[in-house]
């Protein structure tokens, strides 16, 4: 089987796993179950931002959540003032993505390093957190939108159909929307990857100014990719303002930050379904173990077991130590291996490969 | 005369108080194949990161084809035609030859053409068994076939070689000089080489660096009997 | 006997370089490794170097069987890398250099083996002060050579030292060599070369690696018939 028509094959089961699971799960599943699943399928939105442009375009940005807080503040305030959906769905990702335009402007052209880009962007990160942090009081407010600071803003209205502010969605339709929403956003990286600039980012990542000598100009592609990936993360920030009606600054916190890069080390850099399987997985699992937390025992292990941070961090330093590359190119590995050994048994007696 | 393809005025780079270039005056026509040899540390990598926009000079001039491209940025300069291939091999490691050459060729040519340039380029730079071979496992050699495969395939005016021969085995430094001489048929050159049984099999002209000007230019015979080019960096080599 | 090497293996990953690498080399002599890039010699000095593991073989030294030991340790007993591309340390001084090479050595002081070094390489001794990153880059191979001395090798393994530098320093290399040679009548050095002129002046005894396997060995003076180097290296001229 060559490269190509096993890559073939991946999309189509990704596409059919996909479909089944969006048009199954509410079927089959009790209403919480699907309603937690969607935040999860949201979150891996948001990974997917970041799985491109860490991943394939080499930026490493603290501050993925600033796009995701600015998305779902965006959607929020502006569905005070304007009581319709489709101009506040195209606000929160227009104003995200021109924030990483101009952010990306000064970081890519001002040629900062990749160190100082990290600390950047996640300064900004707090300075946002800090500064809605303190609009508590009433005079804070933009139109009919108060901002309510560490309060956050509760009561946001619902998406609807675009036009029609009566046909709104419900917790069912935002199963469908996210899910439906993952899959485009994924099958459209996959593109965007398979393109031309897909490919010239991937060469910048791994060898910019080898880039720049055969004349591609490595700030406007890693200004075209942080914005995209700002648009992402501020449509799946859009989203979840949805899913819970409620926004807080706590989601330009300094753990909403952290937790996006865990999903995408644990589940693979350098591949789109890894922060998918990255997010969704930790974020069940961290489910599953706060779960336990009320009825923990008292004896030292249960008390462990009950300390979700604890094991999750557990967790990261494992896969750091021991799966660097992250679970799914790891795993694609192994069955590669698996099925070129496979293979060799039948053709002993290769040349030796030329290496020095 | 014609204009020349390459030229500078009183070229000059300075690293805190070290001038690593001064006042380089250096003319290359169109089509000539010339050759840049000196000490180490005489200037010359620094000179090529200048020609290349890698390194803005502190002071001077770049015209190539009739424009000023002293300040111009690398990716400009070669857009405008100036490839350079480095010491170092500098290659997209993670990436297969394919899509190394691939992301080259792309830049001049699209789809099918991209395509077609990249299979050409792969059996001139004799790697089309190697195709879907990961660039950072070969051997140093080949990833210098690579490198200078990526090179061609943007179809400069002019290519600038720095020390193309180094690592290579007896054999392959014929092979490199042939193909040398071969991309001079269509292209001027630059190369810097300290291996002087390969500049005498590729050159003419010789510019010759020391301390970070021009020492002498002249033909390799020349060169090579000059008691000053013995004393710097020959040593009894020349006699021999 | 110094070095003995039977049916050596090794590779990246699953990538196999080295497929059973038989050779050895006495005590006091200069031998040289030819091939073609991507033959293996580099990995070869890696190998026994502990850089890589070996998947199969024996490697012995001074009748020490060194195959699983650990780089450092190989150090410890012996062996010297100067490898390719010569890797100083370019933020310390000369002097600092060549005090890190010395860091393993219990039998004298500190200065008196770095003076004893500098006396074969008098190119370093007004350079003492200056940062290893500002010698340029023969004077960077030198440094190079002489810090591995500094740790009293009895086997130096050299890679390409001649790569990237200027014609007079490569005679000056040559000739320090040559003098340690005869200093020094104990002195083993294994050496992979691509410049045909200078392996031929250093060794006794020229290895051709082919497919990551010696397969013949040679005469210095036979480097001299182009025909046969052709032969040597795999590939007709």
């Amino acid at each position: 089987m060559s490269g190509r028509s096993l890559n073939l094959l991946g999309l189509l089961l990704v596409g059919v796993v996909g479909l089944a699971f969006m048009f199954l799960t509410p079927r089959l599943a009790e209403l919480d179950t699907v309603l937690d699943l969607t935040v999860y399928i949201i979150m891996a939105v948001l990974a997917l931002s970041l799985g491109l442009i860490w991943g394939y375009g080499g930026i490493l940005c603290f501050g993925q959540s600033a796009f995701f807080g600015l998305g779902a503040y965006a959607y929020a305030i502006a569905m005070f003032n304007i009581g319709e959906s489709t101009v506040p769905v195209l606000l929160a990702i227009i104003l995200p993505a021109a924030f990483a335009a101009l952010l990306g402007y000064f970081m890519f052209y001002g040629r900062i390093s990749d160190v100082y880009l990290g600390v950047i962007t996640l300064t900004v990160t707090l300075i946002l957190f800090n500064s809605v942090n303190s609009t508590a009081g009433p005079n804070f407010h933009i139109g009919a939108a108060r901002l309510g600071g560490f309060n956050g803003i509760p009561g946001i209205p619902p998406l609807n159909l675009p036009g029609d502010k009566n046909a709104v969605i419900d917790l069912e339709g935002m199963f469908y929307l996210s899910t439906a929403s993952l899959l485009l956003t994924y099958f459209g990286l996959r593109l965007l990857l398979a393109s031309q600039f897909g490919r010239i980012i991937v060469g910048i990542r791994e060898n910019e100014r080898r880039a720049e000598l055969i004349g591609y100009d490595p700030r406007a592609y890693k200004l075209a990719t942080f914005t995209i990936g700002g648009a992402l993360a501020g449509f799946a920030g859009c989203l979840f303002a949805n899913w819970g009606n409620f926004v807080s600054p706590t989601i330009f916190g300094l753990a909403q930050s952290a937790q996006i890069i865990i999903w995408v080390i644990v589940g693979g850099r350098g591949t789109l379904i890894g922060p998918i399987v990255g997010c969704i997985g930790i974020q069940w699992l961290s489910a599953a173990l706060g779960a336990n937390q009320p009825s923990g025992g008292s004896d030292l292990w249960s008390k462990i077991f009950a300390n979700a941070p604890l094991i999750l961090g557990s967790i990261l330093i494992a896969f750091v130590l021991l799966v660097p590359k992250g679970l799914v190119p790891t795993l694609a590995e192994i069955v590669l291996s698996l099925f070129r050994r496979g293979r060799r048994s039948e053709q002993r007696g290769l040349e030796p490969q030329q290496a020095e | 005369m014609a204009t020349p393809l390459l030229q500078t005025h009183d070229l000059s780079m300075n690293f805190g108080g070290v001038r690593a270039v001064r006042n380089v005056n250096f003319t290359l026509a169109e089509g000539e194949l010339r050759c840049l040899i000196g000490p180490n540390g005489a200037g010359k990598s620094t000179f090529f990161k200048m020609l290349t926009g890698q390194l803005a000079p502190s002071q001077g001039q770049v015209l190539f084809r009739g424009h000023d491209i002293s300040r111009a940025y690398a990716h400009q300069i070669a857009r405008l035609g100036i490839g350079i291939k480095t010491q170092v091999p500098s290659v997209f490691d993670g990436l297969n030859v394919r899509e190394n050459i691939w992301l080259a060729a792309s830049r001049i040519g699209h789809r099918d053409e991209a395509r077609r340039l990249v299979d050409e380029m792969l059996e001139r730079i004799g790697l089309t068994k190697a195709a879907s071979r990961m660039v950072g496992q070969l051997a140093h050699g080949q990833r210098q076939w690579v490198e200078l495969g990526l090179v061609l395939a943007t179809d400069p005016k002019l290519i600038l070689l720095d020390e193309p021969a180094a690592g290579m085995t007896h054999d392959e430094v014929f092979k490199t000089a042939e193909l040398v001489r071969e991309i001079n048929r269509t292209k001027a050159l630059i190369v810097v080489e300290h291996d002087m049984q390969f500049i005498r099999m590729i050159a003419k002209q010789v510019t010759v660096f020391n301390q970070g000007s021009v020492l002498l230019e002249d033909n390799v015979e020349n060169i090579m009997r000059d008691p000053r080019v013995r004393d710097i960096y020959l040593g009894k080599q020349a006699a021999a | 006997m110094t070095l003995v090497v039977q049916g050596l293996c090794t590779g990246y990953g699953r990538i196999p370089i080295l497929n059973g690498v038989d050779f050895t080399v006495d005590e006091g002599e200069f031998v040289g490794i030819l091939g073609h890039n991507g033959m293996g010699k580099t990995t070869l000095l890696k190998a026994l170097m502990g850089y890589l593991p070996a998947t199969g073989g024996r490697v012995h030294f001074a009748g020490d069987d060194i195959t699983a030991l650990e780089p450092h340790r190989r150090a410890r007993l012996g062996l010297g890398y100067v490898p390719q591309g010569r890797e100083i340390f370019p933020g310390l001084t000369v002097h600092d250099n060549l005090r890190m090479g010395c860091i393993e050595r219990r039998d004298a002081g500190e200065d008196e083996i770095i003076a004893n070094v500098l006396e074969e390489f008098p190119r370093l001794k007004p350079l003492l002060n200056r940062i290893g990153g500002a010698l340029s880059g023969g004077e960077q191979q030198l440094l190079a050579v002489a810090r591995c001395l500094c740790g009293g090798p009895r086997l130096v393994l050299l890679d390409e030292p001649t790569e990237g530098i200027q014609p007079s320093i490569i005679e000056e290399i040559v000739e320090t060599l040559s003098r340690l040679r005869v200093a020094n009548r104990r002195l083993t050095m294994i050496l992979v070369e691509q410049n045909l002129d200078f392996i031929a002046q250093l060794s006794q005894r020229i290895l051709v690696i082919q497919k990551g396997r010696i397969t013949q060995e040679v005469r210095p003076d036979a480097l001299r018939d182009a025909n046969l180097i052709g032969e040597f290296v795999g590939i007709a001229t």
